[in-house]
């Protein structure tokens, strides 16, 4: 019985994940695969992408159009259960009332987490980007080097399905052979966006996404990444069959019932689950690792949100996966004697070192763009190119005023219409209204593009979380307060992106919309918008200045480990994901490694 | 503005989340009474008046279709944003519990009331009831919001909102989807990008 109730939970499991996203899917799949009984624990309810994704649905089939709402920010279909930036009865606290200091944080209460929605861009961190101190004398290194995760980024992209291509470009790494799946066709908009680009001297190249454009290798890719375990490929095979390619219809943001793109409980948790060694218990709110007399973990206690009852369970090994500061929030919470300002905190940096990614967003219409004959531009929903960062030596040689790099995704074409195809289309056609506006509305539907600029943040130390010393959510678990500071370094990054996607419009023959902010204080989303929060109890390989090592292991109880974007010692401008569940992988390759050797 | 609807809506939005985009110092995570929650059922297919009771009185409905219909009336291509539901959307919108909804609701209702006074004052009868070269003289005054003057500054921002509402409605169902020939939304086996000839024709790769 996979999903089992608190009262049905076995005695003995090997290991308990917490949480079921991109972190606790990866890691319960690798430890179950290799024959660990694993017990995850979701806060957030049961979800079946299969029979509640509303797939053809359109806007007048939906509450005001579909348009997003505080209860459903991104659009009614969007498939977040119980979520958003305010999620009813989990408050929590901005230590700052300037929007300077802000951070929003995105939860989801649901099977697989935030994976449901995501944006499936799957980018891999490169060589600088694990030791961005070592080139620039700014924030840490990692413990490791991108040759320690390469294999892992390898095997990641060849059991989800990503598309995308190998460029050979600088920092932009190039996936094994047979890795990747082929990238979709460009649309009309991309095309001229990487004719006009490319005159600008700036790289268009096929995105990365984790959607599959045709069926999985399933003959071939079980075997690859499970070799010598045969019981694991034909689980494994059976659960790639049981995917379709994607379809060229439906935004990816709803989730897929066909199993088209990566989200957790249509890729990850299937065979987990088949292999007979994952037990799943939903509404299980963790709040607390519990700490044996040994001064290793013995369990969580958690709150089964059904009852209200609180509830302990214990395992040999605890691996917290509960998104970057929700496992932030536990372990500050989880205290004793020996730990009184939280677990694994003895080097005073739980919580620290926040890091989200600088997002800024330029629109504009391109006439060139107008009157194009019907064309069926669903494609995979977007992104079918991109612009990985460019300017490494000038940036290296101090001429750009910040340090880290960005890319760009961009998008346009005929997209399904909905409320947003005329809304504020005044800038455009004045104050017309009657058939002139219908005929206005026809020319320039199709002609918009947009660029999103996504930037690394350094850490520092003004961006941080703690525990709020009154507040306390509908459990009566005490919550977190946020600290947010952006540096000069995002701020000029953020304008630089303004300047350049006004360039790359400008190029296209067309007008931006709205002001194009020099002001980088204007230019850059608040904190935590763009939902890459990374950080809180990064690696690294000294226990004075990092909360785990190299293989996600707290450095002060053995058996505990962090597999989501906690550990993050920087955070990229590639989108965290993928990264995400590589480290999950090796964490628990490691912690089968050493549960053989019976030191776990 | 219509007193009992006012009233009405002043009940429902005390109930309502605090504004999106606020600067504070809590984010506080009051369970809304109101709205379709935050786990609605997705695959179920929702008609306005459902989830929340609608407002207008059926004066304002006939005042709100003939409006719409100035903004989007049939042509060759399609018929007027009234006749495929776009009063019932204003409806929905203008009643709903959400912040942008409470925004929007006393300029809709405020730019009604004003259309009638205006007609009144102007040619002695209620905007429905005129003819259309008299609607047209009234719309033109107020219909560009960047060159509204002083006195019609309101009016014209009524106007703004009530055609992005108008063509929300209209573009958002399967005739507004027909007339800028969207074709998509249907399952494909292959997707090839943009034909040959049409690259060629605009020079692209």
């Amino acid at each position: 019985m996979p999903f089992v109730s608190p009262t049905s939970q076995k005695n003995a499991y090997d290991v308990i994940v917490v949480g079921s996203g991109a972190a606790g899917g990866q890691s319960a799949y690798t430890l179950c695969m290799d024959g660990a009984k694993v017990l995850m624990l979701e806060a957030g309810r049961k979800y079946s992408p299969e029979s509640e994704t509303p797939m053809f649905q359109t806007p007048d089939m939906a509450p005001l159009t579909g348009v997003g709402t505080p209860q459903k920010p991104f659009g009614f279909y969007d498939a977040t259960v119980d979520g958003g930036w305010e999620v009813p009865g989990e408050p929590y606290v901005r230590a700052s009332e300037e929007d300077a200091g802000r951070f929003d944080w995105w939860r989801a209460r649901m099977l697989g987490g935030r994976t449901n929605h995501w944006g499936r861009i799957s980018l891999r961190n490169g060589p600088y980007d694990f030791k961005p101190r070592s080139r620039d004398g700014l924030g840490f290194d990692w413990p490791i080097s991108y040759h320690d995760l390469a294999p892992y980024y390898d095997k990641v992209e060849l059991l989800i399905g990503v598309y995308g291509s190998n460029e050979g470009l600088e920092n932009t790494p190039d996936s094994a052979p047979g890795c990747l799946l082929p990238p979709p066709a460009p649309l009309v908009s991309d095309l001229l966006v990487a004719q006009r680009a490319k005159r600008l001297g700036i790289p268009v190249i096929p995105a990365h996404r984790a959607v599959l454009t045709r069926p999985q290798d399933f003959r071939r890719a079980p075997a690859r990444l499970h070799p010598d375990n045969a019981v694991a490929q034909a689980t494994l095979a059976e659960a790639m069959r049981s995917r379709a390619p994607c379809l060229w219809a439906t935004p990816c943001g709803r989730g897929c019932a066909m199993r088209a793109n990566y989200q957790s409980p249509t890729v990850h948790l299937p065979p987990a689950l088949a292999s007979g060694n994952l037990d799943i218990t939903t509404d299980a709110m963790v709040y607390e690792v519990t700490l044996g007399r040994d001064g290793r973990a013995n369990g969580v206690s958690f709150v089964d949100r059904t009852s209200g009852k609180h509830q302990h369970v214990s395992a040999r090994v605890v691996v917290l996966a509960a998104s970057a500061c929700e496992s932030v929030r536990i372990l500050l919470n989880s205290k004793s004697a020996s730990f009184p300002d939280g677990l694994a905190n003895s080097s005073g940096k739980l919580g620290r070192y926040l890091m989200d990614t600088v997002g800024s967003t330029v629109r504009g219409q391109i006439p060139l763009l107008e009157g194009l004959p019907p064309l069926n531009e669903d494609a995979a929903d977007g992104y079918q190119l991109y612009v990985p960062w460019w300017l490494y030596k000038q940036q290296l040689a101090g001429k750009l005023g910040f340090a880290r790099g960005y890319h760009i995704e961009f998008g346009g074409g005929r997209r399904m219409p909905d409320y947003s195809t005329a809304a504020g289309i005044q800038w455009l056609t004045g104050g017309s209204y009657g058939v002139r506006f219908k005929q206005e509305v026809r020319r320039h539907y199709g002609s918009f593009v947009f660029f999103d600029g996504r930037g690394e943040m350094i850490p520092n130390d003004r961006s941080y979380c703690e525990i709020d010393p009154s507040v306390k959510d509908r459990w009566g678990i005490p919550v977190l307060r946020f600290h947010w500071q952006w540096s000069e370094h995002e701020l000029r990054q953020a304008a630089h992106m303004q300047m350049t996607f006004a360039d790359i419009i400008a190029s296209m023959g067309g007008r931006t919309r709205g002001v194009v902010q020099t002001d980088g204080a204007k230019a850059i989303a608040p904190g935590g918008s763009t939902i890459h929060e990374v950080g809180g109890a990064i690696m690294g390989s000294n226990r004075e200045t990092s909360v785990t090592n190299e293989w996600c292991q707290t450095w002060d109880v053995p058996n505990l480990f962090i597999t989501d974007g906690a550990v993050f010692a920087s955070n990229a401008d590639k989108n965290p994901t993928l990264t995400i569940m590589a480290l999950a992988w090796r964490a628990a390759d490691h912690i089968l490694a050493r549960m053989r050797r019976r030191e776990l | 503005m219509d007193r009992r609807t006012s009233i009405k809506w002043v009940l429902a939005a005390g109930a309502a989340w605090p504004l999106f985009g606020r600067s504070a110092a809590r984010a506080d995570a009051t369970p809304a009474a109101v709205g379709y929650g935050t786990d609605p059922d997705l695959v179920k297919v929702y008609r306005p008046g459902e989830l929340w009771p609608l407002t207008l009185t059926a004066t304002q409905r006939v005042l709100a279709g003939v409006l719409a219909d100035i903004i989007i009336p049939a042509d060759d291509h399609s018929p007027s944003a009234s006749s495929v539901g776009a009063v019932d959307f204003i409806d929905e919108w203008v009643s709903a519990p959400y912040p942008t909804s409470q925004r929007d609701r006393p300029i809709v209702l405020g730019g009604l009331d004003w259309l009638d006074a205006e007609a009144g004052r102007r040619f002695g009868e209620r905007f429905a009831g005129l003819d259309p070269t008299q609607q047209t003289g009234i719309c033109d005054d107020i219909c560009d919001e960047s060159r509204a003057t002083a006195p019609r500054r309101e009016a014209a921002r009524f106007f703004a909102r009530f055609r992005d509402l108008t063509a929300g409605g209209f573009y958002s169902t399967p005739v507004g989807r027909a007339d800028l020939g969207y074709i998509g939304n249907v399952p494909l086996t292959q997707f090839t990008g943009p034909p040959p000839e049409l690259l060629e024709k605009l020079n692209l790769p």
